[in-house]
């Protein structure tokens, strides 16, 4: 599944770097502590959040995470917007919450942290 | 440290309480990283401890002190603060536990899982700690550990 197909299928607003969305997550992971994403995620994952600081890219940044969603119709700051351009990751916004977005995908075939090696 | 010269050599302050500019040195580490071309999982894992270790001094102390020795096969880190130090270093280790204040928490961190998770990712890590007088972290990264 391509971050485009993501887009549809959570009816997503792109907030930065469109020309990045043929990139495919391995995986994903739903969080709102970024510890969490840090000690447990996999490389190549999205990830789906309802934190908007900064930081969320700088964890992106450092676990080599390919993209990331805020959920429940949260909007990043705009320092974070302007990292994640910088950082070349890109951003998505959906109006659903974190259950609603993480099982759409799910149902889709995005597997889980846990799943992939 | 044995003779072996490193590669590249980096040291940078970091300022406690400064999120403005937190991340920028594990962010400066991991692009050298990747210029010397080590394997992206070797990497990722060395720059998810710096940065654990980097925000913890962010976090928790005053100011800091990130040294990084890059060798063709093996990074060596040490990030020493000067804050309130460890109390309880075992109690510190455990997963879950931690005393990162609200505001901190309320960024997505806090969660108690720092220490951990830097013992997890390196090959090496020692702790000293002084309560009063601050931290240092070293931390040892193979990239064929034996």
């Amino acid at each position: 599944m391509t971050l485009r197909e993501v887009k549809e299928i959570l009816e997503a607003e792109v907030l930065a770097c469109e020309d990045l969305l043929d990139r495919e997550p391995r995986s994903a992971c739903g969080s709102d502590l970024l510890s969490d994403v840090l000690a447990f995620t996999k490389e190549q994952s999205l990830l789906l959040t309802g934190l908007t600081n900064p930081q969320v890219i700088r964890t992106a940044e450092m676990s080599d995470l390919i993209g990331v969603v805020f959920v429940r119709g949260k909007r990043p700051e705009p320092a974070t917007v302007e990292l994640a351009v910088m950082k070349k990751i890109p951003l998505l916004a959906t109006r659903l919450p974190m259950y609603e977005a993480c099982g759409r995908l799910y149902m889709r075939g995005l597997k889980g942290c846990s799943e992939v090696e | 440290m044995t003779d072996e010269r490193p590669l590249i050599e980096l040291e940078r302050k970091i300022a406690g309480g400064d999120f403005q500019s937190a991340g920028d040195v594990s962010s400066e580490l991991k692009r050298i990283l990747q210029q010397v071309g080590f394997p992206p999982p070797f990497s990722r894992r060395v720059v998810i401890a710096a940065y654990e270790a980097e925000m913890n001094v962010v976090i928790h102390a005053w100011r800091g002190i990130f040294r990084a020795w890059i060798f063709p096969n093996r990074v060596h880190i040490e990030v020493d603060d000067e804050g309130p130090g460890i109390p309880d270093l075992e109690l510190a280790f455990q997963e879950g536990y931690s005393t990162a204040p609200p505001h901190i928490r309320e960024m997505g961190f806090g969660a108690g899982y720092g220490l951990s998770n830097m013992k997890k990712c390196s090959d090496r890590l020692e702790i000293d700690t002084r309560v009063g007088e601050g931290t240092k972290v070293i931390m040892d990264f193979f990239l064929n550990p034996s």
